[in-house]
Formats: structure tokens, C-alpha cells, sequence
């Protein structure tokens, strides 16, 4: 029997709770243990704001990667080039990588498949080209080095935080973004528009049946997910300190798409515990040997054979099998 | 006059680039339009075929006439290697999701680029030209080296013998059948599992082949497996996946957006061919050439 | 109720659907059968919008649908279940009929609520109408595939049409599930009032409940009218089974 504490319990959203533990982590970790956070925490958002196309609505996208770059290179000029403050520079990403989103998805969601695949490889290469020339605005191959720091000064008043660094406050910062975010896109997923998406992943023909526009709600859930991406982005390029052109490069958009299916397509937490997995063994891996890409490239291979569902995927099983041997209850 | 040689050494140039880039995209469309699958890996075949030809070099160096043997043994090479891995684990991922497929191609571009540079190191490495295509000959004012006018031609050559294979021997025809209902011809007895194998391994092979011999025109560096497949996907967007034809006008056309483009626009030569690519996606996805995929 | 005239379509050269003159009235069942091939599922198509017509055009209820979208269609009370079984296969039984309750009444672009919350009562009350009350929660891809077919006829029925239009209802099924399926459809068409229009290969179920019935064959109607005047028309008897007597099973 449930008593009345534990079932408190489980209605705090996993959010808040995973948001609370990863606001320790300056406390109780090293300097580096920040820094991973924070590429952890950002990574999460922009593998979860792919998954709104993969996991959610079946769109296999190859060029996500473009609307993180937007992102990016709105929020590096705006803070940069125009001292604009965060406050207004996160936002304009976030619209900017969804007006690029609205117009390279309108044409997108007009194709299937590998056409659409194809599609989304194409115009995320042409901002790649663009942001690798427009030496002008874009800082060209040279990129956009020494994006300011968010104005951080605020969070001195609070008791807490005050003693941190800088890169611990932006860690903060990261966080409490990048779990509103999460937070968002959950309720996006749990909405109804969000179990329409699911019908078109399931069956778009039938999902056109019951009355839905299907073009329209995928364009829709690629406006979405193309937002938080720029906010990723934005994010990004704060915490590396410098926006470049190399954020936009293909492969990029394969390495989300891998922390993805990684972490599992069918869980809402999959990709994040993708994201987390993949920095952490980066990282890991980069300090014995070079040769990071064939370790990637070799999970990769034994993610499709033995585990296509993933980590999250993996466990979920596991757990299920347990509690089929432990036996009982009758009715999985 | 001047403006006519600039005007057709561009056009020459064009025209070698594309013959270089049919050699190779003609074996990617061969795979998608029999197998439906588009092998991102075949830009890293291309780039094992270069670091095996300069290696074979190596190997045979006092030896006559060794740029063609190292060719060979290269394109044969890369062959094995391409049937290896469509027998081993291609074959076990067809009946999935087309990301499922992409994302095991791209696995190997990730483990082959590494493996390539665990052999090889990241030096620039190349190969020179076989003396009997040493120099060069004058058309309209431009000097167009041997070696170049040699690509011309075997890229044609291969064209015109593909064509005739494909609609004039009976493989060819189990080829083309397997591209309309492969279930069917498994029905009807033939031996689909050793036809896909055949394939890949053709597939390879033209890969392969053209990596050796863009040596003695490219270095060959890491990273040229990755920059290959991109124009190798606009080529074949353009032309029609899945079509022969389509492929070779695809590598024309954009050989010479690509040297008209330098020419007219250098900056904005990056950003046309992409351009170009997501304008034929959205006007007319099957291409110039395709057809419509259900 | 529905009314088709002058329905064609050519894909090339080959003539699917040839000049084809259709009506049904309200309340009616009717049934459209023929040979394989005869363009059964085509002219469904073209009915419900999946294909443009090349010539002719659909009415239903008086409004003209021809060619118009299969997405707008369905909000104009046509609503159809297919040929090969098509549900959401990874959704529960449950989130199956709420997606189409939902989206039926425009609640889709809602990005705010919880749809688990949403629609409980009228999902589960059609569930009870097609007998899947108690597999509420099971994943629809895991059904038997008659419970499948019921899912699917609950979907088509979430959008409250006024015309259902049904593409071999009882295909695959054994003697006692069509029985079953065919009592099904007939009671809920009573009771909604429905306009049914099916296409059958199995005669005795046509005939069992059909009020008109039209015969076509390659591309166009050769026979229409009650069931016994088709089946007594020689013409109809000579394509089918050269002169056998009808309303055996097939």
C-alpha cells in the first residue's frame, strides 16, 4: 500500500527532480564536472528537440543541425557584434532557428522518406556554406571567437549563488533554461498535439483519415523542435566561448541523431540519457586515444544489432523481464 | 580569344571533375536504385581505394606500367572489402527502417575513416602520374593534360559499358528486374542475397577504382571521405537515384555549375551546389532523369 | 445520401474506374462487388479523395467532395475503414479512438492539456459499442486481427459520419468472426443511423444485409438494384461464375 508520502512522491515531475540534482554539481564536483554538465545539460536539449521529429512524429531528419547553428550565430552576433543583452539575444534565437525551420520545412515536409532526409542534409549544408563565407557577418571560417558571458550580475542578490564562478553561474543558467525547455517540450508530447504527432509516426495515411493536416502538424513539430534547437545553440556558443562554422557540419547532425537513438527514440528521457552517455565516453575515450570516431562508429554498430532500443530502451526491457520473473501480478 | 580559352578550360575542368564524380556516384546510385539503400560509406570506399593504390605504388615501385597494376589491385581491393560488408552486416539490416540502414553506413565511414588513419597517418600522401600520361596536349588555347582527357574518356567508357551490360546481358537484366520487385525475383528462383553481394561489390569497386586513380590529380588526406559522398548525394539528387543515365548527366551538370560557379561567384560556389541540390528535391525530388518513387 | 456520377479515372492508359453512376440513400446499406480487379478499391479512393478523379464527381449529403483532401473529407461525414488493417499500431486501443476523437473535434493544435485526460468518457463508451471495452490499454499492434478490424471500424466512427464506406470488412476472417463482424456493423448502423457502403467478396455477407447492391467489373457498374434483380441478371451471372447460382459462398 502506497502510503500518502509516497505517492507525493511520485507526482514531482521527473523534471524537477533530475533539475535539483543537477543543480549540485557545483558544489560537489570539480570545476570539469561543471563543464561536462553543462555540455550535458545542452546536448539533452537539442538530442530531446530532435526527438519531437524521430521519436515522435517518425520525421528522419538529417540537418537539425542547421537550426542549432542558427541559433548560435543569432545569439553570438546579437551579444557579440551588438551587445545585445541574453535576455534578448536567447529569445531572437530561438525565433530565428524557427523562422528557419518554417521556411526549410515547408518544403521539407512536402517529402518522404529519403527525399525528406536528403532535403534536410541540403539546406542544413547551405547555412553551413553560408556561415563558412559570409566573412562579413558571420566571422567566415574564422568564426565569431569571445562571445560575452550572459550578464550574470543578478544572481549575486541570491543567497545561494553568489559565491560561484562565472562558469558556474552560467551553469545555472544553463540548467534552469534547458529544463524549461525539457519541461515544455514534455507537455508539447503529452498534449494532444503531441498524440496527433504519434498518429502520423504510426500511420500517416490514417492520421489523414481521422482529419488531420498532416503536413501542417509535421511542419508544425519541426518549428518546435527547430526552436529549442537555436536555444541549444545559443547556449552553445556562450559555453564554448566562440561560435563556429564547424557546429554546422553534417557530421554534427549524425552525432545528434546517434546520442538520440543512443539514449532510445521511444522514451521521452532517452535522448537526454544519450546525450549524457555520449559526452561522458567522449571524454573519457579522447584522453587514452585519437581514435574517437571508431569507438563512436563501433557503438553505433552494436546499438543496431543488440540494443535498437536504445539504453533507456534496454532497461525498460530488463525491467519488464524482471517483473515478469518476480511474478504475481497477472497482466503485464 | 583569350575569354574563349579562360571559357573552355573551365568547361574542360568541369568536365573532368564530373567524369571523376560519375565514376564514383554511379556505383552509389547503382546500390540505392537496386537496394534501396544509400550507402554513406561509399565515400570512405573511394578514399580506401586511394590510400591502396598508393600503397600498392609503394610496393610495386620498380615494377612497369605499376600505376595501372596498383589501380587494379586497389578497385579489386576495395571490392572484397565492399562484399565483406554487404555479406556480414548489410544483408542483416535490409528488411529495417531506412535509418537504420543510414546510420549502419555511417558507422562504417566512422570506423574505415579511423582505420585509414591508424595505416596511413594524416600526412598528405600522392601518387604521380603514369608516365605515359605525363603531359599535355593545346585545344583552343588551353593545355589539358593527358591524364585529365584519360578520366574523360573512361568515364565514358564505363558509361557506355555499364549501359550495355545493364540492358544487354542477362545479369544486367536480373539487375534491373531486382530494381522493380526484388520479392518477385526471389519468387521466380534467382539467387537475390548473391545478386545484392555482386552488386555492393561493383559498387566498391567503381569506388574504389576512382580513388586510385584521383591520385595523381588530388593528395590524399583524411577527411576526403566525408567531403566525397556530399557531392556524390548532390550528383545523384540531380541526376535521379537509382538512375544510370541520370548519374552521368548529374556529374556534367554539376561539374559545371561547380567551375562556372568559381568563375562567376568563388564565394557563392559552396552555397550553389547545395542550392541546386534542394532546388531539384523541391521541384522534381526523382530528379532530372528518376522516377517517381512510391 | 452519397451520390457519384460520371466517375472515371485513368492512370496512363489503363482505365481503373470507367463512367460510373452511383446512388445511396440515407439509411441505406449498400454494397458494391465484383471481380478482382473490377476497380472496387479504386473507386473507393476516388470517393474518399485518395485519388483525384480524372473525370466525374462525388457528392455527399449535397456537397460536392470530389477530389477534395482526405483530411477535409473526413470532417464532411465520410468516413472509411480499409483494406488492409490500418490502426496506430503502437498506441494503446485507447489512445487509437481518443487520437480520433480528438482530432475530430479540431482539439489537435491543443499543446497544453494532457490528452490522457481528455475524451475518457466518449473513448471508452465507443470501445464498449465495438466490443473492445476490456483491452482498453492493450497496444493496438498486438490485437488479433479481427480485434484489429474492430479497432479500425471504432477509428472510422470517432469522426461521427453520417456515410461509412467500407473496404471488405470481413476479408480474412473465419465463418463465426464475420458472423460476429457483419452483427457488429449492422447494430451500429441502426443504432448511429449510419449510410453504409461496402465492398465484399464473400457473397452470403453481402446478401445478408445488403439493400442494393452494384456490380462492376473492369472499371465499370454492369449491374445495380435490390439483390435479387443482381441476382438474377444474366450478365452479372456470366462474369462472375459463367452462369452459377449465386449467393453461395465463395
Amino acid at each position: 500500500m502506497k502510503t500518502p508520502a509516497t505517492a507525493l512522491v511520485r507526482r514531482i515531475p521527473l523534471v524537477i527532480v533530475v533539475f535539483l540534482a543537477a543543480l549540485t554539481i557545483p558544489w560537489i564536483g570539480s570545476r570539469y564536472d561543471t563543464f561536462l554538465a553543462t555540455q550535458i545539460a545542452i546536448s539533452a536539449l537539442f538530442a530531446v528537440s530532435l526527438n519531437l521529429l524521430l521519436g515522435t512524429t517518425g520525421l528522419v531528419s538529417f540537418g537539425h543541425v542547421a537550426y542549432f547553428g542558427i541559433g548560435s550565430y543569432v545569439c553570438g552576433i546579437l551579444m557579440k557584434t551588438y551587445a545585445m543583452p541574453f535576455s534578448i539575444a536567447l529569445p531572437a534565437a530561438a525565433l530565428g532557428a524557427a523562422f528557419g525551420a518554417l521556411v526549410f520545412g515547408f518544403f521539407c515536409v512536402r517529402l518522404t522518406k529519403i527525399y525528406f532526409a536528403m532535403l534536410t542534409l541540403a539546406f542544413s549544408q547551405i547555412i553551413w556554406a553560408i556561415c563558412f563565407k559570409w566573412n562579413d557577418v558571420t566571422g567566415g571560417d574564422q568564426g565569431l571567437p569571445d562571445v560575452p558571458y550572459p550578464d550574470l550580475g543578478w544572481m549575486s542578490s541570491v543567497p545561494l549563488l553568489d559565491g560561484l564562478r562565472i562558469a558556474d553561474q552560467f551553469y545555472v543558467l544553463t540548467l534552469i533554461v534547458v529544463m524549461l525547455s525539457l519541461a515544455a517540450i514534455q507537455r508539447v508530447i503529452a498534449s494532444p498535439f503531441g498524440l496527433m504527432l504519434t498518429t502520423i509516426r504510426e500511420n500517416p495515411e490514417r492520421a489523414a483519415s481521422i482529419g488531420l493536416n498532416v503536413r501542417g502538424y509535421e511542419l508544425a513539430a519541426f518549428v518546435i523542435a527547430g526552436g529549442f534547437a537555436g536555444i541549444a545553440g545559443a547556449l552553445f556558443g556562450i559555453f564554448n566561448r566562440g561560435v563556429f562554422a564547424d557546429f554546422v557540419y553534417w557530421p554534427k547532425s549524425a552525432e545528434v541523431m546517434i546520442m538520440t537513438i543512443l539514449g532510445g527514440i521511444d522514451y521521452f528521457w532517452g535522448p537526454a540519457v544519450g546525450a549524457a552517455t555520449l559526452v561522458l565516453l567522449n571524454q573519457k575515450i579522447t584522453s587514452y586515444t585519437e581514435y574517437w570516431p571508431f569507438v563512436l562508429g563501433s557503438i553505433l554498430l552494436v546499438l543496431l544489432f543488440v540494443f535498437p532500443g536504445g539504453i533507456v530502451g534496454g532497461l525498460a526491457t530488463g525491467a519488464n523481464w524482471l517483473r515478469r520473473k518476480k511474478g504475481g501480478r497477472a497482466g503485464a | 580569344m583569350d575569354d574563349v580559352s579562360l571559357l573552355f578550360g573551365q568547361f574542360l575542368g568541369g568536365l573532368t571533375t564530373a567524369m571523376f564524380l560519375f565514376l564514383i556516384a554511379s556505383g552509389l546510385s547503382l546500390v540505392f536504385g537496386v537496394m534501396r539503400v544509400l550507402n554513406f560509406a561509399h565515400g570512405s570506399f573511394y578514399m580506401v581505394g586511394a590510400y591502396l593504390a598508393w600503397q600498392s605504388v609503394q610496393w610495386l615501385a620498380p615494377m612497369l606500367g605499376n600505376f595501372w597494376l596498383a589501380a587494379l589491385a586497389a578497385a579489386l581491393g576495395v571490392a572484397l572489402l565492399g562484399g565483406l560488408i554487404e555479406r556480414l552486416l548489410l544483408r542483416h539490416i535490409y528488411g529495417r527502417e531506412e535509418l537504420y540502414q543510414l546510420l549502419l553506413t555511417y558507422a562504417l565511414v566512422l570506423i574505415l575513416g579511423d582505420a585509414a588513419k591508424a595505416l596511413w597517418g594524416t600526412q598528405q600522401l600522392s601518387v604521380s602520374r603514369p608516365p605515359i600520361l605525363a603531359g599535355g596536349i593545346e585545344v583552343l588555347g588551353v593545355t589539358l593534360p593527358l591524364y585529365n582527357l584519360f578520366i574523360m574518356l573512361t568515364g565514358v567508357a564505363i558509361a557506355v559499358a555499364g549501359w550495355l551490360v545493364l540492358t544487354r546481358s542477362s545479369a544486367g537484366r536480373m539487375v534491373r528486374a531486382a530494381a522493380l520487385d526484388r520479392e518477385m525475383l526471389g519468387a521466380l528462383g534467382a539467387n537475390v542475397g548473391a545478386l545484392y553481394t555482386g552488386m555492393f561489390a561493383v559498387s566498391s569497386f567503381l569506388a574504389g577504382l576512382s580513388g586510385a586513380l584521383v591520385t595523381p590529380i588530388q593528395s590524399i588526406v583524411p577527411g576526403m571521405d566525408v567531403e566525397i559522398i556530399v557531392e556524390a548525394f548532390i550528383v545523384v539528387v540531380i541526376g535521379g537515384l537509382g538512375s544510370f543515365w541520370g548519374t552521368f548527366w548529374g556529374s556534367v551538370i554539376y561539374g559545371q555549375v561547380l567551375s562556372f560557379g568559381i568563375l562567376i561567384l568563388p564565394s557563392f560556389s559552396l552555397f550553389s551546389v547545395f542550392a541546386l541540390m534542394a532546388v531539384i528535391l523541391i521541384v522534381r525530388p526523382w530528379g532530372l532523369f528518376g522516377r517517381p518513387l512510391r | 445520401m452519397l451520390e457519384v456520377r460520371g466517375l472515371s479515372k485513368s492512370f496512363g492508359g489503363f482505365r481503373a474506374v470507367s463512367d460510373v453512376d452511383l446512388a445511396v440513400a440515407e439509411g441505406e446499406i449498400a454494397a458494391v462487388i465484383g471481380p478482382n480487379g473490377a476497380g472496387k478499391s479504386t473507386l473507393f479512393s476516388l470517393i474518399t479523395g485518395h485519388l483525384r478523379p480524372t473525370t466525374g464527381s462525388v457528392f455527399v449529403d449535397g456537397r460536392d467532395v470530389t477530389g477534395v483532401a482526405p483530411y477535409k473529407i473526413c470532417g464532411m461525414g465520410l468516413g472509411r475503414s480499409f483494406q488492409r488493417t490500418n490502426i496506430f499500431p503502437k498506441l494503446t486501443v485507447l489512445e487509437n479512438v481518443r487520437a480520433a476523437l480528438l482530432a475530430h473535434r479540431g482539439r489537435g493544435p491543443n499543446l497544453w492539456s494532457r490528452a490522457s485526460r481528455l475524451c475518457c468518457g466518449e473513448a471508452e463508451a465507443l470501445l464498449g459499442s465495438i466490443g473492445l471495452a476490456g483491452r482498453a490499454h492493450v497496444v493496438a499492434g498486438t490485437l488479433s486481427y479481427g480485434n484489429q478490424k474492430q479497432l479500425e471500424l471504432g477509428i472510422a466512427l470517432a469522426s461521427d459520419p453520417k456515410i461509412l464506406l467500407l473496404d471488405e470488412p470481413t476479408a480474412g476472417m473465419s465463418a463465426s468472426e464475420t458472423h460476429e463482424t457483419i452483427a457488429l456493423i449492422g447494430r451500429i448502423a441502426r443504432e448511429r443511423r449510419l449510410t453504409l457502403l461496402f465492398t465484399e467478396h464473400d457473397m452470403a455477407v453481402v446478401f445478408s444485409i445488403a439493400q442494393r447492391i452494384a456490380v462492376m467489373h473492369q472499371g465499370r457498374v454492369i449491374a445495380h438494384g435490390d439483390p435479387n434483380a443482381v441476382r438474377a441478371d444474366a450478365h452479372v451471372r456470366r462474369v462472375y461464375l459463367g452462369d452459377a447460382p449465386m449467393g453461395t459462398r465463395r
